[in-house]
């Protein structure tokens, strides 16, 4: 299963260090990563793939919305069926 | 980047800023095999199967809600309309099955439950008049109950008797629950050429052409197609039909691959997607602001059905092609007290009973959810209900009317329902008389364009 990690929120130092590796605690790989920097809000999307993941879905999400709150990032994971079947026709 | 990134954000920006959520995940359950000799071997049938068919109804809602990142606001069963299932009991009460019903849908944690319904548009038999003579005390003690009765059809014409007994229905329903703003009646739908898949309450049920159990999904969007419509200020409608028909796209994909999942995870029959704009009080989230945002300074005011009208039409055009099977309703509601907007244009006096009928002529269903003085003779609510059965009937479309009698209230003041059923206006009607019209009874024949074979 893939799914996107969208992070979003004020920028600070290591934002994308302590996503990467806490997924890569978790045994997730990163297929591919995008970010942008608008006015200091900071925008970032991973796809990711979740097969060999340690933990289950919704517990992997809860830590990783955890890991960004403690940063005062919104951190969300989605299934990436989301954003093809929005997207493309 | 195998996703575009505005792509993303838009999708983000639709869930957090412009309410776009799933409304409802419906189960659709078939009773036909709960049918006993007694209501208390019925009830009793009819508990067990609702509960077993949707034990995992919820909490597959949720999960689905977790991984994709979408709102599921409600999660709702809909059963075989209970005057079928209730038909071999000798019994002249009906209000235990209801009740098992409301005790069904607390177990499995689901906010409502229709079927308690009728099917009458052309004759009733003694089942249907008892389940019809049930409906004040059924609405009355249960809480999550939704009742339905269908009075006609544009095959079968207008049961005129039928139209009479409901007015005294909608009074009685009133008068039962006033302590509560007449709430009753909120739950409470008159319909003409009902559909059998409608995952919408409170008019949901379970038509006998479907299976054992189905999932059926409704789709929202009233405050993303709105934001959709800011960037095409003073454009033409060609534009501004275009922009509601791609909105209407990825609203409704949306929905299909949540009933898909469902559908897979419950291991049920995927039904239909009902396409529906289905608006919330909160703000935002508005049919009537989208007709607004038209150029109309408020909603009822001259060109509000036009803008209805192509509102409705592009939602459809936008969402077919998103679903396999599109189904139920589908179009845009205009339900008053559950809409920011409507509530506002109908405080200002801006929006009558009157625009609201025509309204319904070319928009999903009815008159929906608006209170009107609490001493509304029956036979005016009969004749309100007569009118939108007639557009219904020769316009072959569903219509409706869920009218709230305000127990004490006159024009002016307000009813409060709360959560997603919100603050209805009380609104004036017409004073004068249908009585005579009403007591003739009968059958309005169907209209010419039924002899289609």
């Amino acid at each position: 299963m893939r799914a996107i990690v969208t992070v979003t929120g004020k920028d600070t130092t290591g934002i994308i260090g302590k996503i990467c590796t806490c997924l890569a605690e978790n045994n997730v790989n990163i297929l591919d990563i995008s970010q942008t920097v608008m006015q200091e809000f900071f925008t970032m999307a991973m796809l990711v793939d979740l097969d060999r993941s340690k933990q289950p879905f919704a517990d992997l999400s809860d830590e990783l919305a955890a890991l960004g709150q403690s940063m005062g990032l919104a951190v969300r994971t989605q299934r990436e069926d989301i954003f093809t079947l929005m997207h493309r026709v | 980047m195998l996703y575009n990134m505005t792509d993303i954000v838009s999708t983000l920006d639709m869930i957090d800023h412009q309410h776009l959520d799933v409304r409802t995940i419906t189960m659709g359950i078939s009773l036909l095999d709960c049918a006993r000799g007694t209501v208390r071997e019925t009830a009793a049938a009819v508990y067990d199967k609702i509960t077993a068919r949707a034990k995992n109804l919820v909490a597959v809602g949720e999960s689905i809600e977790k991984e994709f990142g979408i709102p599921i606001v409600n999660k709702r069963i809909s059963v075989t309309p209970i005057a079928l299932v209730a038909a071999a009991c000798a019994e002249e009460n009906l209000t235990p099955i209801a009740v098992a019903m409301d005790e069904a849908a607390k177990t499995c944690g689901v906010n409502f439950i229709g079927g308690f319904s009728a099917l009458v548009q052309k004759g009733m038999t003694e089942s249907d008049r008892r389940l019809i003579a049930s409906i004040p005390s059924a609405l009355a003690s249960t809480e999550r109950v939704c009742a339905s009765v269908n009075v006609a059809g544009t095959k079968a014409g207008i049961n005129m008797d039928a139209v009479r007994l409901m007015g005294e229905t909608i009074k009685a329903t009133a008068d039962l629950t006033g302590d509560r703003g007449g709430f009753g009646c909120a739950k409470l739908v008159v319909f003409a050429n009902a559909v059998e898949d409608n995952p919408f309450m409170a008019g949901a049920f379970h038509g006998v052409g479907e299976g054992d159990c189905v999932i059926n999904v409704g789709v929202s969007g009233p405050g993303v197609v709105y934001h959709a419509l800011q960037s095409c200020k003073g454009q033409p409608f060609d534009v501004v039909a275009e922009t509601i028909k791609q909105t209407a796209f990825k609203i409704t994909r949306m929905g299909q691959l949540v009933a898909r999942e469902a559908s897979q995870r419950l291991g049920v029959p995927f039904g239909i997607v009902d396409l529906s704009l289905a608006p919330t009080p909160a703000k935002g989230d508005s049919v009537a602001r989208i007709l607004e945002e038209m150029g109309l300074a408020v909603c009822g005011t001259h060109g509000t059905t036009a803008a209805l009208a192509l509102l409705n039409d592009a939602v459809k055009k936008g969402g077919v092609m998103a679903s396999n099977h599109v189904g139920g309703l589908s179009g845009a509601f205009i339900p008053v007290s559950e809409d920011e907007g409507m509530i506002a244009a109908a405080t200002s006096g801006a929006l009558h009973l009157d625009k609201l009928e025509a309204m319904t002529c070319v928009c999903s269903v009815g008159l929906d959810m608006i209170a009107v003085p609490g001493n509304t003779g029956a036979s005016t609510i009969s004749a309100i209900i007569a009118d939108e059965a007639a557009i219904g009937v020769v316009n072959c479309k569903t219509t409706a009317v869920r009218i709230i009698p305000a127990v004490g209230k006159s024009v002016g003041e307000t009813v409060e329902f709360g959560g997603l059923l919100g603050t209805a206006p009380v609104m004036p009607v017409h004073e004068f008389s249908s009585e005579a019209f009403i007591a003739r009874g009968g059958r309005i024949p169907a209209p010419m364009h039924s002899l289609k074979n």
